[in-house]
């Protein structure tokens, strides 16, 4: 694997794609969009985590075991967000004396 | 990798060549960086079921939280990341003075956030929004705007308490004003254990700084200065998430 080097001119283009996700994630809180504000919040954010990984955190240039390893974190975390957002959420659904 | 670019790089023996070498370096970065989004995850987790089971307390907790402050903090860590990734790129390029240059601009960015996030601290205080060292909601509630205080008076009388309470949410027995406290918990402790992670990050930086002055490193840092660059850009993806999930949870009231 050859090392590539990311041009300087790519870095400022990320940085303003950056600071212009920021604009839309305060212009977004505000906006009238309802219940999606969390939705298009986490999109948003999201959106930015991913640029800052592929091309701050070279990940996009990198090996395949390194995207292993960067998306074995977020599998983790969806794991644990999911169970335990579905015990909670779902306590009471059934009508089971004491529970 | 071009010839002059690794001539000036240490092979240690134990590796085929110097890609192989820098891989297990970055690899275990990134190990690390997993295990440190299990640490944040259980927080992000432990917020996003209270956010949940309580989120109109949640909403107006976050109201009290400087959004402009925030929105400035974020842009200052997308520019320190910008400063990392350039002094990343000076290092392959092997221009030294960059070097030193952009990591210090790097570790003044880190202080100008943790600065600020400082002063909002203290503002929370002021307020007496500390859970466990002055929380006084009804004293922070009367700090904003009369429709607010009237709105959260009904609450906390507690007239649908008992609606939420049958609602099989959890039958968690507190006042409304203790969740709001929830909120506050988790947002001393989220934007804590960031902060902590910046106090690390900008040791960090410093140390690799202070060692490329000193021309400690082998291939001009390189491989050292990438590590420290992906520790600082994940302290910047937390913030990412926190920032929307702490200050704009419903901010049009």
């Amino acid at each position: 694997m050859s090392q590539h080097i990311i041009p300087v001119r790519t870095y400022l283009i990320v940085f303003g794609v950056l600071m212009g996700l920021l604009v839309a994630t305060v212009a977004g809180a505000y906006a009238p969009l309802g219940h999606f504000h969390l939705a298009i919040a986490l999109l948003i954010a999201g959106l930015k985590a991913v640029v800052i990984v592929l091309y701050f955190m070279h990940v996009r240039y990198s090996s395949r075991l390194t995207w292993v390893f960067s998306s074995a974190a977020i599998l983790w975390l969806a794991i644990m967000l999911f169970y335990s957002i579905g015990d909670y959420v779902t306590r009471g659904w059934l009508d089971i004396e004491g529970k | 990798m071009s010839a002059h670019e690794s001539a000036d790089t240490l092979l240690l023996h134990q590796f085929d060549d110097l890609a192989q070498q820098k891989e297990s370096s970055t690899l275990g970065m990134w190990l690390f960086l997993s295990t440190e989004v299990m640490l944040f995850g259980g927080l992000f987790t432990a917020y996003s079921i209270y956010r949940i089971l309580y989120p109109s307390d949640f909403a107006a907790g976050s109201r009290h939280l400087n959004v402009m402050l925030g929105a400035i903090n974020t842009g200052v860590l997308l520019c320190s990341s910008l400063t990392m990734a350039l002094a990343v790129h000076a290092a392959q390029t092997r221009h030294r003075k960059n070097v030193l240059r952009f990591l210090l601009a790097t570790i003044g960015f880190g202080c100008l956030f943790l600065g600020i996030k400082g002063y909002e601290w203290h503002d929370d205080y002021e307020k007496g929004l500390v859970p466990g060292i002055n929380f006084n909601w009804e004293k922070a509630q009367a700090g904003k705007a009369n429709k607010l205080v009237v709105y959260d008076k009904e609450r906390l009388t507690g007239v649908k308490f008992d609606d939420l309470k049958s609602s099989g949410a959890g039958g968690y027995d507190q006042v409304p004003a203790g969740r709001v406290q929830l909120f506050f918990l988790l947002y001393f402790l989220m934007t804590g254990l960031h902060g902590l992670h910046m106090i690390i990050g900008i040791g960090f930086v410093s140390i690799v700084t202070f060692l490329s002055w000193r021309g400690w490193f082998s291939g001009g840092g390189e491989t050292q200065i990438e590590v420290t660059g992906l520790y600082w850009h994940f302290i910047d993806v937390v913030w990412v998430f926190l920032y929307p999930l702490l200050y704009l949870i419903d901010v049009r009231q």
